[in-house]
């Protein structure tokens, strides 16, 4: 093959300009292309997230809610049985664990009870502390009274058992229900408009 | 003020990029023969990722304000190859004695994933500036603190004799694993 | 050389992982299981094909001075239909592989291909040798993630064949290291037997 050109200014700058606009109109158009699936896997995602916090609601999703609690904007989703009745809610919490932020999903049932948990993304370590998206952590949280039972781990003279090795990740997860249960509490005590 | 200190205990001790982050291992196993140039390379690198960091949290926002998120690594790869390339000057003009100190491996920065890679976890964890300035200098300074601790080593280990098939980079690592193992004991620190 | 053997050098002469050493950070990071490992590497593989056949076409129309910051522009673009493609089909890969999807484009053996082979050669040819790098560092990543597997969780590609835990530290960052120098020992034994 052929060396390389001469280098001079102007063919130097109009590679490089070429170059880039080839480069980010191809990367628009495939953007433009992709981003209808992209939106589709999140939503899909989102959609499994709750039908598995929310086991009971058989009616379909409606749009997600925003309710304010301490200046902290949290988004939520209210779950109905076929007669239009509330029957639960899925509430987004972010809490900070050991390697950044756990995302979680909170089921509760009308009553504050929960439902099930469902970690969104988190960035713990591998083995240790990423064993909170595991059944064998999470399933405790499964019909968990939190007017009955404590959230905190049990070297908090809490109820929840302890991802081994792991206190950190699990004292975070129990700190996100918490802030679950005090969103559903905000949610309820707000007048709603019916429908 | 506390979550300032807790950030930066953190990204130096907990959360060390090369260490339990593995970003940037090819310097780290490329230049720690020596002491000198370890710390000559800590220097430059903790320079390059906190400026760039600060320009591509700001050309970001600029990103988002249009709608071009996309364009994310292509502009921020770009800027940052043009920033080392600026900083070689600059450097070069004003400060020709730190320039014959940092100037080799400035070149080697550019495709250094460590500077990338703090910009890009920046963006992703909805820092402000002040945090992500912050956070970028914590995290060199794991950087640097791992680099000339990990070379100091590497030249005692240049004194013994080593078995043949693990002569260079397997001996490196094997020692890497070791300091690994050392810095997971801050584990319970934040 | 023929096609062929441009392709099957990448697996053991030319490895990337094991003895060119190249792209560490991926390498040592992404291996937690095996899974994790191939798709990484596959993912490496599809930048390195699209970019070397890219770099192949445009290498002699671009003047030599910017000819690093064009290759890398190309990079950075085929990174990013990557990561838009797995966004949209497989979110759960592109989830745990996380950052390091991105950080494909500063990953040495990318760069170093169209330095040392793409720019030089034709298109067929740079297909191949991408196919060939990129397998190779696949092969690497793989059983790096499989041998962590198996000691760290007591699972091989997701099967688990132990009750219970493994031996956490190879699948935290010191098995990491660990593992890799192994290998590398036991691929100098290999190789240099066969050698002699």
């Amino acid at each position: 093959m052929t060396m390389a050109m001469e280098s001079s200014f102007k063919n130097m700058t109009i590679c490089l300009f070429v170059i880039c606009i080839v480069c980010s109109s191809l990367l628009a158009g495939v953007y433009a292309l992709t981003k209808e699936p992209i939106d589709a896997a999140a939503k899909a995602k989102n959609e499994a997230a709750i039908k598995e916090v929310l086991p009971e609601v058989t009616a379909a999703i409606e749009e997600e809610r925003t309710v304010t609690m301490d200046g902290v904007e949290y988004t939520y989703n209210l779950g109905y049985d076929e007669q239009g009745n509330t029957v639960g809610c899925a509430i987004n919490v972010e809490t900070l664990g050991f390697g950044g932020p756990i995302a979680m999903k909170v089921g509760f049932d009308a009553s504050g009870v929960i439902w099930n948990t469902k970690v969104l993304s988190q960035a713990e370590t591998p083995g240790l502390g990423a064993k909170c998206t595991e059944t064998a952590f999470s399933d405790q949280f499964k019909g968990f009274n939190p007017y009955e039972k404590k959230l905190a781990v049990k070297k908090d003279g809490g109820d929840v058992d302890a991802i081994t090795a792991s206190t950190i990740t699990s004292r975070a997860y129990a700190d996100g229900l918490a802030t679950a249960l005090k969103v559903f509490e905000t949610i309820v005590a707000t007048p709603m408009p019916l429908n | 003020m506390a979550e300032f200190a807790i950030m930066f205990i953190s990204a130096i001790f907990v959360n060390n990029i090369l260490l339990a982050q593995f970003m940037g291992i090819c310097p780290f196993l490329g230049v720690s023969n020596k002491l000198s140039t370890a710390s000559g390379m800590s220097m430059a690198v903790c320079f390059v990722i906190t400026l760039a960091t600060v320009v591509t949290y700001l050309l970001n926002m600029l990103l988002a304000r249009f709608g071009l998120e996309f364009l994310q690594t292509i502009s921020f790869i770009l800027v940052i190859a043009a920033l080392v390339q600026m900083v070689e000057i600059v450097l070069k003009k004003i400060s020709p004695s730190l320039y014959s100190a940092l100037g080799i491996f400035l070149p080697l920065i550019t495709t250094n994933c460590a500077v990338l890679g703090v910009a890009l976890t920046v963006v992703t964890k909805d820092f402000n500036l002040g945090e992500a300035t912050w956070y970028a200098f914590s995290t060199s300074l794991g950087f640097g603190l791992a680099m000339i601790l990990f070379a100091g080593l590497r030249e005692q280990l240049a004194l013994n004799d080593v078995p043949k098939a693990f002569r260079g980079i397997p001996i490196a690592l094997v020692t890497a694993s070791i300091l690994a193992m050392a810095f997971m004991g801050f584990s319970g620190l934040v | 050389m023929g096609k062929f053997q441009l392709i099957t050098k990448g697996l053991i002469k030319e490895n990337p992982t094991f003895v060119l050493l190249l792209g560490m950070c991926p390498t040592l990071a992404t291996t937690t299981s095996a899974i994790n490992g191939m798709s990484m590497g596959l993912a490496t593989l599809f930048v390195l094909v699209l970019s070397n056949m890219a770099i192949s076409l445009i290498a002699p129309y671009i003047p030599d001075k910017v000819r690093i910051p064009s290759y890398i522009v190309v990079i950075a673009t085929f990174v990013t239909l990557l990561q838009f493609v797995m966004q949209a089909y497989v979110p759960d890969i592109y989830e745990t592989l996380g950052l390091f999807i991105p950080l494909i484009v500063v990953n040495c053996i990318v760069l170093g291909r169209a330095e040392a082979f793409a720019n030089k050669n034709g298109v067929i040819d740079s297909a191949c040798d991408g196919l060939g790098i990129g397998l190779g560092f696949t092969l690497s990543l793989t059983i790096l993630g499989l041998v962590r597997e198996i000691l760290g969780s007591g699972s091989a590609f997701g099967w688990k064949f132990i009750e219970g835990d493994g031996i956490l530290a190879f699948v935290l960052a010191p098995g990491a290291f660990l593992v890799l120098a192994y290998l590398i020992v036991l691929f100098r034994k290999v190789t240099q037997k066969k050698a002699e």
